[in-house]
């Protein structure tokens, strides 16, 4: 049996502002944008399983100006995580702002069909310096609280690979 | 790939378990900064502030210099590290995601490829 090496996930950081996720999937654009944008479909993969995070509710209004709201239970307390559309291009492009952390990070996801594949590019902009003096820490939240659950989840499996 | 020990973590996880402290770390990652203005930028008395500094700059993940009446915080070598690592976890966290995308995607591959052939 051939064994097919799977897609590479690469992280970039490509200034102290912006941070480059891209992945191929091997499906056509309009499929993984229909993943991205049917909230009972992007909530069985946002949050990986080996998480250990519980998703309680996903809500997505997926058009300019809609809202989403994800909110996680963990250990007893509730995290949220919510923003606004700011651009949606059916199968080829969404554009979002992570509110919970006063708006300033904004997520841009593109979606190039080449071959039937799909190259996912997920941007996100961090506050510049300058436009936030003040409580600017922002931008990490939500990854932070991310990289805890991961920092969690590789300490407790002692080796998966 | 990035190597890292699993003792490196466990070392410095206590001074990354606190929302702060994680706070700070991100932010000496942009640029140094003041206990002043940390402290003002997360809301937090100057003592308080200067307590997670210290619990930081024990781990190895910050340094601390003062010049004149200010004290300047900056990455410290571990921490600088650490920055490589959290890439590192981000990535697998993306990974690990995408994985979970493939098998939706997979799913809807299925179903349109049933309803197309009838």
């Amino acid at each position: 049996m051939e064994v097919s090496k799977g897609n590479e996930t690469t992280v970039e950081r490509k200034s102290d502002r912006e941070l480059v996720v891209t992945r191929t999937v091997n499906a056509p654009a309009r499929i993984v944008f229909e993943a991205w944008t049917k909230a009972e479909l992007f909530r069985r993969w946002w949050v990986p399983k080996s998480f250990g995070l519980n998703l309680v509710s996903c809500e997505m209004d997926v058009r300019v100006g809609g809202q989403y709201r994800l909110a996680f239970l963990h250990d007893g307390s509730t995290m949220e995580f919510f923003g606004t559309y700011l651009e949606v291009i059916p199968n080829s492009r969404l554009v979002w702002t992570n509110e919970e952390d006063g708006g300033q990070t904004v997520t841009t996801v593109t979606f190039d069909e080449i071959d039937g594949k799909t190259l996912l590019v997920v941007h996100d902009l961090y506050p510049s310096k300058e436009a936030v003096e003040f409580g600017s820490t922002a931008a990490l939240p939500e990854s932070l609280a991310q990289l805890d659950e991961l920092l969690a989840s590789l300490g407790s499996s002692s080796e998966t690979n | 790939m990035v190597q890292y020990s699993q003792g490196h973590f466990d070392a410095s996880f206590g001074a990354l378990s606190d929302a702060t402290r994680r706070g700070v770390l991100e932010q000496l990652w942009r640029a140094d900064a003041s206990i002043t203005a940390l402290a003002e930028r997360f809301h937090m008395t100057l003592t308080g502030m200067k307590k997670h500094v210290g619990i930081l700059e024990r781990a190895g993940l910050v340094t601390t210099e003062k010049i004149g009446r200010v004290r300047t915080c900056k990455l410290g070598a571990r921490g600088l590290q650490e920055e490589v690592a959290w890439m590192e976890m981000y990535r697998q966290l993306w990974a690990a995601r995408f994985d979970e995308l493939d098998m939706v995607v997979e799913e809807l591959k299925r179903k349109e490829n049933v309803n197309g052939s009838k």
